[in-house]
């Protein structure tokens, strides 16, 4: 390799790091997309993505709430997300209107909710930074907030791992065996109101829905075993993660936008190229040849 | 073995209903079933099988009745790990990302620890399991990857590793092929001397009248119940399916 390359390389990678906040956004991202990712195979396969747009749609006027009564921005976004899901099953049982439909309208009437009050509390409320993340920015006690909630997320989902894989997989067996499958549906809605809450730092509420379903999407098509689809979604996460923060620097474009842009190219990158599920099955082409 | 105490019964559902939001699926349905029987359940599509099944595995709450197992609440049979429930081909996700070994230990989860970390016991019963069913060479095929009947026959295998003495089958003859068939068959022949309980809904009549001890036949209530022979009748059968005489579903040699 030519010395010059070799150098512009180094520096593009370690140039950024020089930088406290740059260090600082790769961590949390890193930590936010791992949370995210680990929980995005479990939300693919029980085929809720719907519903995380919906609780993360939905915890905005929490954020905006929390923020002017000067609590912890994670507690009110963390309230709504969980009262967005209650009031959906709630609506769905007592109307004959469809779920999708019901789930689209009350995640629709929160965000506006949200809208609306922060166009009325004047504070120093960042709308833009609440819509789109700010993981350049993100303080020091959003750091540990961060923190403690991804490792609750990360243990409750590893303890529970098992038993939730079934739980998406088989619920009426699960019963059947003595296993609390309410307790698990709700555990799952909680992990999910929780990494909600900490990915709506990094990439905003408008996209934080994309880190719930890419990683594990993209996981799906790559591998036929659960647990390696797991630590394939998470890894896919952060290098994604990774990705879009250097991209965003390097050429100054939207954080946010350039880690789910990256999270999209590497699924169509498997989508097309994924050896057995993949457009062009890599895989078949190779054994044709053998 | 122990012999089996016929005195009691297994499965004891005692007037119960269901209803789904106000809507009523099953009532007044009895049924009792002692050791090593086996009962069919018929009926129409719609007709409250399912929902039959949901209720002796409590996936649905019951809004009426008593469902009493070995004498005891369906909780405790729950914990004891009696009731193995074996699903309807569409009622699976075949694309789930697991495997056949991963499928069968599901069998063993009610009995292991919080993490679900399998012990020497629970690997020893998932292997036997997987051989009774015949799918030794398949440990670590993705159930994507196998045929209607292979992914019926892995699913056997879960409820055989559970180790339950109750076994409920929706559908389990459709959609598989003759070896398949036959195995399930010679199974049932097993389980039966084991002294298990069996359940099974089934479209086919002709199944009924070679495996079943007794019948069960349903329309959102109980239409007839008693040993085949007697109650297999063409009136009853006629009055299940609502009308439809039993030229049109079993030919006219019947």
């Amino acid at each position: 390799m030519e010395p010059c390359l070799f150098l512009s390389i180094n520096t593009f990678i370690t140039d950024p790091l020089t930088h406290d906040f740059m260090r600082k956004a790769l961590f949390m991202s890193s930590l936010v997309a791992a949370v995210c990712g680990f929980l995005s195979s479990y939300l693919t396969l029980k085929g809720w993505a719907l519903m995380g747009d919906a609780v993360s749609h939905s915890v905005m006027p929490g954020v905006v709430v929390a923020y002017a009564l000067g609590l912890p921005f994670s507690l009110g976004a963390f309230i709504f997300g969980v009262g967005s899901v209650a009031l959906i099953g709630f609506v769905k049982q007592k109307s004959r209107v469809k779920e999708d439909t019901v789930i689209g309208l009350v995640f629709t009437g929160f965000f506006a909710l949200g809208i609306v009050l922060v166009s009325k509390i004047k504070s120093n409320i960042d709308l833009h930074s609440i819509l789109f993340g700010s993981p350049l920015g993100i303080s020091l006690s959003d750091v540990k907030q961060t923190v403690l909630i991804s490792l609750l997320v990360v243990i409750l989902l590893s303890v529970f791992r098992k038993d939730l894989m079934l739980y998406c997989f088989d619920p009426r067996h699960a019963k059947t065996v003595g296993i609390n499958v309410l307790f698990l549906h709700y555990l799952l809605l909680t992990c999910l109101s929780l990494a909600a809450v900490v990915g709506l730092q990094t990439v905003g509420i408008i996209l934080v829905v994309a880190m719930l379903i890419t990683p594990g999407a993209t996981a799906y098509l790559l591998t036929d075993q659960f647990d390696n689809m797991t630590i394939i979604s998470i890894l896919s996460a952060i290098i994604s993660s990774v990705i879009g923060i250097y991209c965003s620097f390097w050429f100054d474009l939207e954080t946010g936008g350039s880690i789910v842009l990256a999270q999209t190219f590497i699924f169509l990158f498997a989508f097309l190229f994924a050896p057995r599920y993949g457009i062009f099955k890599i895989k078949k082409f190779f054994s044709n040849y053998k | 073995m122990d012999k089996p105490n016929y005195q009691n019964y297994r499965i004891e559902a005692e007037n119960i209903c269901v209803d789904y939001n106000g809507k009523v699926a099953l009532y007044d349905a009895n049924l009792r079933l002692k050791p090593g029987q086996i009962c069919g359940l018929v009926g129409m599509n719609g007709a409250g099988k399912t929902t039959f099944f949901n209720a002796l595995t409590g996936f649905v709450n019951i809004s009426k009745g008593k469902i009493r197992i070995n004498g005891e609440s369906l909780r405790s049979a729950q914990k004891d790990q009696t009731i193995a429930y074996v699903p309807q081909s569409e009622g699976i996700d075949s694309q789930f990302p697991v495997n056949v070994w991963d499928v069968v230990m599901m069998g063993r989860y009610g009995s292991m620890n919080v993490l679900r970390c399998p012990r020497e016991s629970d690997v020893q019963a998932v292997k036997d399991a997987i051989e009774r069913v015949d799918l030794t060479n398949f440990l670590s095929t993705p159930i994507g990857n196998l045929s209607g009947g292979q992914r019926k026959r892995t699913f056997l295998a879960r409820a055989i590793a559970q180790r339950a003495s109750i076994l409920l089958l929706d559908e389990p003859f459709t959609g598989v092929d003759i070896r398949t068939e036959k195995l399930i068959s010679e199974l049932f022949i097993q389980f039966k001397n084991e002294g298990k309980t069996i359940l099974l809904s089934t479209h086919d009549m002709i199944h009924v009248r070679e495996f079943c001890d007794l019948v069960l036949l349903i329309n959102k209530t109980v239409v007839a119940y008693g040993e085949t022979s007697e109650v297999f009748t063409p009136e009853n059968i006629t009055s299940t399916f609502g009308g439809i005489s039993p030229d049109v579903l079993f030919g006219p040699e019947s």
